[in-house]
């Protein structure tokens, strides 16, 4: 179990230092300043092992969270636990930084002392955890004993995620679909690996203790139904560039709401929601995914002091939708000493310090075509190395969904209070964006 | 770029380390630095040229990037361009630059040497010292190769400034270290030899190191020096505190230079000149007597830098020890040091005093500071120190105080530290032996010690003491009355259990009388340890126990019972159940008188020089002291074991059989001590076989195909009879040996066994299999002759072959085995060649000094002798030759060449066909460390071929 957890700033001072379990000294603090945070080269492996114990990191801008441990743990509940204590610090007091943890160090004490114990693991449930710890922005709603007791009655209860009469007038409720696609592909344009991870996010507003249940073009839901007899037009593609009707799905998790037992069975998902925003489930695929974009590269050298490079991206997509926030980066060789850039869209700026051009588009449609082409003067070295040629990346955001998820349905049953399903407002939106986009050159 | 404020620094170079050094992470300061990179490279890139100030900052900021860890791979263009200018900055830069970054493969260093040859041949004494220290900085071997001749003109030539000629003896001294080969010995050397002589104090110091360095290659070319160095050096110290004004360092004048000097003079012999001596000896007098005068200051500097003269002057006296006088005046002062309040002082003191000691002159001297060095020992902090003290005491350890020294160390023992335990155990062992006047002490010393320090008490040091007390008649008694007591103990350490065991079954008879120590009681006693020790102990006292039947007929059902138990005869360990049988047998159907004869007391060991001693050398590297013990070991060697059993080298070559059979076979006393020849050979050979098995296998896979391609019209014929697979390969070291391990891979084992009389002989191969999956299809083919076999070899199993080989006529090729099997999918094929070779056939043949003369004239045809001069691979020891000799075959003839030195053997192979007589003469030359082998036989292919095999083996 969690030794310990320690809050560094990018000089390696500790801002925040909880310790769970006897095992973990104070020199435990010192060990992962000088061999993570001031190694000589850099560490990249996020789990290292010194003298016995184990240290897990994430790094959020210059922050470093480092969960320490003397026993074996199960590393990925670490990594889940340390971005849900992300989550909740970004809930409490937006964005981690070193100023905001300085002044919210007394609060962030509290909240490590309810969301561990003993090192294991406990309600880190944003929602539920904002109900009895406040300060500052947080202004307390409950200050009778009847409400304190029915927060107990919640945070031990079985459905530790919601508590009992909440009200509104308007029933209402958002679901995001965000994914972000992976792509590395040959110059040639071969696939050579590609995938889609993507997360449903939830805000929902509704009274009572509703009872959700949430369809999406499932193959194996959609299969099933396709063999009972029933087709379902609404299965039908208003997305993308494929009709296809329905995505496999490789894994994914769901939150604490759902009922795994129906989904083994059944395979539907049905759930108590939280109150606000909260994320469903996670999920991943790899067939059958839409590439929004694809990148054409030609590079050509001239003599060993000049480059030329030209690069064409296309857009493959309904030509209805927007893509936005396109940004191409071109890296140059190590020895580059001056660059020429022509773009017929957007602006191109060949950036030293990252060794890379750098082309910003703000809005694209779909089925349309780019190209930007460079010369590039080059230093000779005495260097026989060649260079590596990294591949060339992308940005984006598009949309709809890459993977061709839909949202088929999302059906809210409440049977003691008097509104149904039709009378909830319900948003749906596809938001695809690139995740490592790359293609060689 | 526009000049900004030249002259006074580059503010560009400032701005970007400021930079550097506000960036907030890693990432921030690798895209500063790949913006300036390209920043540099659009300027060294531009057409118009750069003026020398931004050409000075660009380099700057490129080797301020590279020391930061980022590699550089452009600009050393504009570096070299940098050494042509003419300020001395820009020239500086560029050197620095060069000697940091360029690497001796690069095609610009023929420009780079231009450029120092240039500065070099220039007059401006500054220009010269940058491209000495580049030269020197760098120190590579082209660098080497360009200016070794250049550097010794400039060192010696009549007007070079004295700063260069500084320079130029440090350059040329690294250039020497690196590539000796390149520095060329000329005229030059002897005018260097006067530099000393120079005004200058730095250019005599530079000079002398040089000087130290090149004299200890070539001692005869700068002979000259001494008498130099000497009156240089009294100069100095008679000089007055103020007189050398710059080189008066706290009011000790030019101290590194006399310490550099008082070194050199240790490279060479006393000076023979009565002159130069004379004033030599009333140098070093002078700094002893300095030593005595209160210090002119109280700072630490002062007497830091007086000590330092004191211990080279000291270390020089003992390098030279031919004046007591003085060696008892140093040996004074060191003693004053040892209760100085400085560890360090103390720490040298006790160092120097080591090497004294084994000074003749000074050994007395140093003897009478015992107690201060036994108090360093008990109360000394610091464990260094304290390390140097016990060394000390060891070296200055005689049969005077032998018997305090060792009471001390062994009372030290007891809270020494660990890291020093098992090393002042040995020592405690070795002095205990060395200087043992009286038995019944060494014995005693050394069960205390086991007592004491058991676990550190390594076998070698139970080994002697049972040799001692078995070759010793007159300590018999009072050791088994010692172990007696010892092993009441309630717990006693499992080492004293065993040389308990060892002696009691031996010896006990000699105490049985007491009714406290009776037949009984001493098994009992013996018998309550038992469950307490390891196996090879068990074994030991399973031995002891059938002794005690002979010893004492009374125990005998006791015994009996004891080996009858269930815990003995069905042991699930082997050996001890193997033991436990056969004793028990042996107790219930022998007789007494066979039984006597069987467990016969073992007789004398041989003498030998002491095991221990030789561990205590290979712990320590080869430092001062180790080479004092060396010495001391000659001096006194054997005068324990000496005494009146010399006599019974008899006795000790004939082996008891009995002793071997029952005694302790496999038991470790025996295979240390056994007086057979039989186990010698195993003693020598137990050290080729450590070689790592790996090793030799896959030099002789390599071997393998090639030996295939050779003609398979071997002379010799081998006929398989029996039913298993076959065979092996030739390895080299079998050629002395028959027995052990062929081959060995991670799959494989295969063992050989091989006996041989006169043209006939019979091999055993065993193949191991050391996995746990079976082979299958496992087939060998002998290039002979093959024969199918039985394709399994189940995993962790052993299947033996028979091979019986008739010798028909002489041969050199080796028959060759080839090995195929399956294991997992794999098909494994193995070439080997058996080790048969025609040694094996050897039939020896005794015979007087003129009967082997008479017949090595006989066999004077040139064709008939062959002859190798070779080095020695091994260390020459007598006995090992000796051992490696008889493992040939042939008859090792004693007292037949009149130089005692050289082995001589004579021997008959034994063929079908004929009868080849052979004679070996093997002369060392143990300054060389060469052999010449010398073989005479009838047949020449026989001569040629043995004497090929054989000078693989020394």
């Amino acid at each position: 179990m969690i030794g310990g957890l320690f809050i560094y700033n990018h000089k390696g001072e500790v801002l925040i230092s909880r310790v769970y379990r006897d095992d973990i000294g104070r020199n435990a603090v010192d060990a992962f300043r000088v061999n993570v945070i001031h190694a000589r080269q850099q560490v990249r492996s996020p789990v290292t092992n010194f003298a016995r114990t184990s240290f897990f990191h994430v790094k959020r801008s210059n922050i470093w969270l480092a969960a320490v441990t003397k026993q074996n743990v199960n590393a990925a509940m670490v990594f889940e636990f340390l971005y849900k204590m992300c989550d909740v610090m970004t809930a409490y007091f937006s964005k981690i930084s070193e100023e905001n943890i300085k002044n919210n160090f007394v609060l962030i004490y509290e909240l490590l002392d309810e969301i561990l114990d003993f090192g294991y693991p406990q309600n880190s449930e944003t929602g539920a955890l904002k109900t009895f710890i406040t300060q500052q922005g947080i202004k307390s709603q409950h200050h009778t004993k009847e409400e304190q007791s029915q927060i107990t009655s919640q945070v031990t209860g079985q459905i530790g995620w919601r508590r009992e009469g909440i009200k509104y007038r308007r029933n209402e409720l958002f679901l995001d679909v965000l994914e972000s696609v992976n792509l590395l592909m040959s110059p040639q344009g071969q696939v050579l690996s590609a995938h889609v991870s993507g997360r449903v996010v939830m805000k929902s507003y509704l009274s009572g203790m509703p009872e959700c249940k949430f369809g999406m073009n499932d193959k194996i839901v959609i299969d099933k139904q396709g063999k009972g007899g029933t087709t379902d037009d609404s299965g039908k593609s208003e997305l993308g560039g494929s009709g296809k009707q329905s995505i496999a799905i490789d894994d994914c998790t769901f939150h604490q709401c759902v009922r795994l037992s129906k989904f083994d069975s059944e395979r539907s998902i049905s759930f108590i929601p939280p109150d606000g925003e909260y994320e469903l489930m996670r999920y991943r695929t790899t067939k059958d995914i839409i590439l929004p974009f694809r990148v054409i590269p030609l590079v050509r050298e001239v003599g060993r002091t000049k480059l030329e490079v030209k690069v064409v991206i296309k857009s493959n997509f309904k030509p209805s939708l927007l893509a936005q926030k396109i940004e191409v980066r071109i890296p140059t060789p190590l020895n580059t000493s001056g660059v020429q850039v022509i773009c017929m869209k957007g602006k191109a700026k060949y950036k030293a310090s990252e060794n890379a051009i750098v082309w910003k588009i703000k809005r694209m449609a779909g089925m349309k075509e780019s190209q930007i082409s460079a010369e590039i003067e080059l230093l000779p070295t005495n260097d026989k190395k060649k260079w590596a040629r990294p591949p060339i990346s992308m940005n984006f955001e598009v949309p709809f969904a890459p993977s061709g998820l839909k949202v088929r349905y999302l059906k809210v049953f409440e049977p003691k209070l008097n509104y149904s399903d039709h009378d909830v407002i319900k948003w749906v939106r596809y938001i695809g964006r690139s995740g490592i986009y790359e293609t060689r050159c | 770029m526009p000049a900004v404020s030249k002259g006074d620094g580059m503010r560009g170079l400032a701005v970007f380390i400021s930079d550097i050094r506000n960036c907030k992470s890693k990432e921030a300061e690798i895209k500063r630095i790949n913006k300036e990179l390209a920043n540099i490279r659009s300027k060294f890139k531009g057409d118009k040229a750069l003026d020398g100030y931004s050409k000075k900052k660009y380099v700057c900021k490129l080797l301020f990037i590279f020391l930061l860890g980022h590699d550089i791979d452009f600009g050393h263009m504009e570096a070299v361009n940098l050494l042509s200018s003419n300020k001395y900055t820009e020239k500086q830069i560029g050197y620095l630059f060069i000697s940091v970054l360029v690497n001796s493969n690069s095609e610009l260093i023929r420009l780079i040497n231009n450029a120092i040859k240039n500065d070099l041949s220039s007059r401006n004494p500054t220009f010269m010292c940058l491209a000495l220290h580049c030269i020197a900085n760098v120190g590579s071997r082209e660098m080497a190769e360009a200016f070794a001749g250049e550097i010794p003109r400039i060192l010696v030539a009549g007007d070079t400034m004295d700063s260069v000629k500084q320079s130029a003896a440090l350059c040329l001294l690294r250039l020497y270290k690196t590539s000796p080969d390149l520095v060329l010995m000329g005229e030059w050397t002897s005018r260097v030899v006067h530099l000393l002589n120079d005004q200058h104090m730095g250019v005599v110091t530079a000079a002398i190191s040089l000087i130290t360095c090149l004299s200890q290659k070539n001692p005869d070319e700068f002979k000259t020096c001494v008498s130099l160095a000497v009156s240089r050096l009294s100069r100095i110290v008679s000089s007055a505190s103020t007189d050398l004004q710059d080189y008066t360092y706290y009011f000790v004048p030019a101290p590194w230079l006399s310490c550099k000097l008082l070194r050199l003079l240790q490279c060479y012999p006393p000076p023979e000149d009565g002159a130069v001596k004379g004033r030599l000896v009333e140098c070093l007098e002078t700094i002893l007597n300095k030593a005595q005068e209160p210090p002119k200051s109280k700072k630490v500097q002062h007497s830091n830098a007086k000590n330092a003269i004191l211990f080279e002057a000291i270390s020089l006296i003992i390098h030279y020890d031919s004046e007591p006088n003085l060696l008892v005046r140093a040996c004074n002062q060191l003693g004053q040091f040892l209760q100085h309040r400085e560890t360090n002082l103390r720490y040298l003191a006790l160092e120097s005093m080591c090497t004294l000691a084994s000074s003749e002159f000074s050994h007395e001297a140093v003897k009478t500071h015992i107690e201060t060095v036994i108090n360093a020992l008990k109360t000394e902090r610091d464990v260094s120190v304290r390390q140097r003290a016990a060394d000390l005491l060891y070296a200055m350890c005689d049969r005077s105080n032998a018997k305090q020294i060792v009471a001390e160390m062994l009372s030290y023992l007891e809270t020494a530290d660990y890291s020093i335990r098992e090393e002042m155990v040995l020592k405690v062992a070795i002095l205990a032996e060395k200087y043992a006047v009286d038995y019944s002490w060494y014995v005693d010393t050394i069960l205390n010690l086991i007592r004491i320090a058991g676990d550190y008490v390594s076998e070698e040091v139970w080994y002697r003491v049972i040799q001692i007390v078995i070759n010793r008649d007159d300590v018999q008694g009072y050791a088994a009355k010692t172990v007696f007591e010892a092993l009441q103990a309630p717990a006693c350490h499992e080492n004293m259990v065993k040389v308990g065991g060892y002696i009691l079954g031996e010896f006990g008879n000699l105490i049985a009388g007491d009714p406290r120590s009776s037949p009984l009681v001493q098994f009992n006693l013996l018998h309550s340890k038992f469950h307490l020790c390891s196996v090879p102990t068990r074994a030991l006292l399973l031995s002891a126990y059938i002794k005690f039947i002979n010893l004492f007929p009374e125990t005998k059902s006791t015994i009996q019972e004891v080996l009858r138990s269930d815990s003995q005869i069905r042991n699930s360990d082997v050996e001890l159940q193997q033991r436990a049988v056969e004793y028990l047998k042996l107790s219930s159907i022998a007789s007494t008188d066979v039984l006597a004869t069987v467990l016969e007391e073992m007789p004398p060991f041989p003498e030998r020089e002491s095991s221990i001693l030789a561990k205590l050398k290979k712990k320590k590297g080869p430092g001062a002291v180790s080479v004092n013990e060396l010495e001391e070991g000659k001096r006194e060697g054997g005068e324990l074991n000496g005494g009146g059993e010399r006599g019974d080298n008899s006795a000790i070559s004939t082996p008891s059989p009995s002793a071997d059979l029952l005694g302790l076979r496999t038991g470790p006393p025996v295979t240390a001590a056994a007086p057979s020849a039989g186990s010698l050979l195993v003693d020598v050979f137990s050290e080729a076989d450590l070689e790592p098995p790996t090793e030799s296998s896959d030099s002789l896979l390599a071997e393998g195909p090639g030996d295939s391609d050779a003609t398979p019209g071997c002379p010799c014929m081998f006929v398989c009879l029996t039913h298993t697979h076959t065979l092996l390969s030739l390895a080299l070291r079998f050629v002395c040996k028959n027995n052990g391990v062929l081959f060995e891979n991670q799959l494989l084992q295969i063992g050989i066994k091989s006996e041989y009389r006169q043209n006939l002989g019979r091999m055993y191969l065993f193949y191991g299999n050391k996995t746990s999956v079976q082979f299958i299809t496992f087939t060998t083919t002998l290039n002979v002759q093959s024969k199918p076999v039985e394709p399994l070899i189940e995993g962790g199993a052993q299947v033996q072959q028979v091979i019986n080989i008739e010798c028909l006529t002489d041969f050199s090729d080796a028959p060759l085995l080839n090995i195929k099997f399956r294991y997992g999918g794999a098909l494994q094929n193995l070439t080997l060649k058996l080790p048969v070779t025609i040694n094996k056939f050897f039939q020896p043949t005794e015979m007087a000094s003129h009967d082997f003369f008479q017949r090595w004239k006989q066999l004077s045809l040139p064709q008939q002798e062959a002859q190798k001069i070779f080095k020695a691979n091994h260390a020459m020891d007598t006995e090992v030759l000796k051992a490696k000799l008889l493992g040939l075959g042939m008859a090792l003839l004693e007292n037949v060449d009149p130089n005692p030195e050289n082995f001589v053997c004579a021997g008959v192979i034994q063929t079908k066909a004929q009868q080849v007589g052979s004679l070996l003469r093997l002369e060392p030359n143990a300054q060389a460390q060469m052999y010449r082998l010398t073989v005479r036989s009838s047949k020449d292919t026989v001569s040629k071929r043995l004497c090929e095999l054989l000078a693989e083996q020394f």
